[in-house]
């Protein structure tokens, strides 16, 4: 060993990371942090919510495929479950905004239909918010 | 006494890789024998053996180590052809993909610790969405991902210094230093 002991063992390993060998590993502990926080809040949904005028209209659950018919005061909104998701598959309201929202797939998640008072959240094990509030 | 009409000769090239390809399955091997907390959460000694191969002898001898340790690990091991041995070939090629680029980054800045962290990500990676493709429908799998992805920090940095300090000591007995 061309090095002696008396250098430290800390700065002899350390003499073996160059710059760029920094950022990376605080880009991998980042990545960590990050894909922590991704999978790890809310988690799996287990069934949805669906209320109409603020009362509660069905509550499902999101193990096989279903649509559910929801009367509001400008028409007609429909509701589909697949397995292990749920989306607004079409809404009377104007601005589609809960039909854009797409599959819905965490649990806390909620998509509203302002204008048909209908709402459709999933529910779940672990929600500590929802979507909104939060 | 007939004699055999195949003759194999071999390069040094050959000799070298499999001398290096035999040290990273006897690493292999040792690991295999270590309890581990999690499925899938291994230290992966033999990429040691691979960092140094990339970094004396180039990405193409690399790769024959790396590949010949998965194939003659897995017969090794009973687990030829098992799920344990496509994860394992799936992490390996990754990592082989992600050592070809982390070549071309500049050794100035980029040392072997660098390379590392990389392969092991791709490693990791590629075994999560095999997984999650194949064995476990479900996404399920990707929580665990924040583990692994810890694990591939930890393990790609003190397997890039070890390589880093074998490199170093390589060099020096080469080209003592007046």
């Amino acid at each position: 060993m061309p090095h002696s002991i008396s250098m430290g063992t800390w700065r002899l390993w350390r003499e073996l990371l160059r710059p760029g060998d920094w950022v990376v590993v605080l880009a991998g502990l980042a990545a960590c942090a990050a894909a922590g926080f991704w999978f790890w809040r809310g988690g799996a949904p287990d069934g949805v919510t669906v209320r109409a005028s603020g009362k509660v209209f069905a509550k499902a659950d999101l193990s096989r495929p279903r649509r559910i018919e929801v009367p509001g005061p400008l028409g007609m909104t429909v509701i589909e479950i697949e397995p292990g998701r749920a989306r607004v598959a079409s809404d009377p309201g104007s601005r589609q905004y809960c039909v854009r929202q797409g599959w819905l797939a965490r649990a806390g998640a909620v998509a509203i239909c302002a204008p048909n008072e209908v709402s459709l959240t999933l529910t779940g094990r672990g929600v500590d918010y929802d979507s909104l509030n939060y | 006494m007939t004699r055999s009409i195949i003759e194999l000769t071999s390069t040094a090239e050959d000799d070298r890789v499999a001398r290096y390809a035999a040290a990273a399955i006897a690493l292999t091997v040792a690991e295999a024998a270590i309890p581990l907390p999690l499925p899938g959460v291994k230290p992966g000694l033999a990429n040691i053996v691979i960092l140094v191969v990339l970094a004396r002898w180039g990405w193409r001898e690399a790769a024959w180590v790396s590949l010949l340790r998965v194939f003659a690990a897995s017969l090794l091991l009973g687990q030829f052809l098992a799920p344990g041995f496509f994860l394992s070939l799936a992490g390996a090629l990754a990592s082989l993909l992600a050592l070809a680029g982390a070549a071309c980054l500049p050794k100035k800045w980029f040392g072997p610790v660098s390379t590392s962290i990389f392969a092991a990500f791709a490693h990791i990676g590629a075994q999560l969405i095999l997984a999650r493709l194949w064995l476990v429908p479900h996404d399920g799998v990707f929580y665990l991902a924040p583990l692994f992805g810890a694990a591939a920090v930890l393990f790609g940095l003190v397997n890039g210094l070890v390589a880093a300090a074998l490199l170093r000591d390589q060099s020096s007995q080469e080209a003592p230093r007046p």
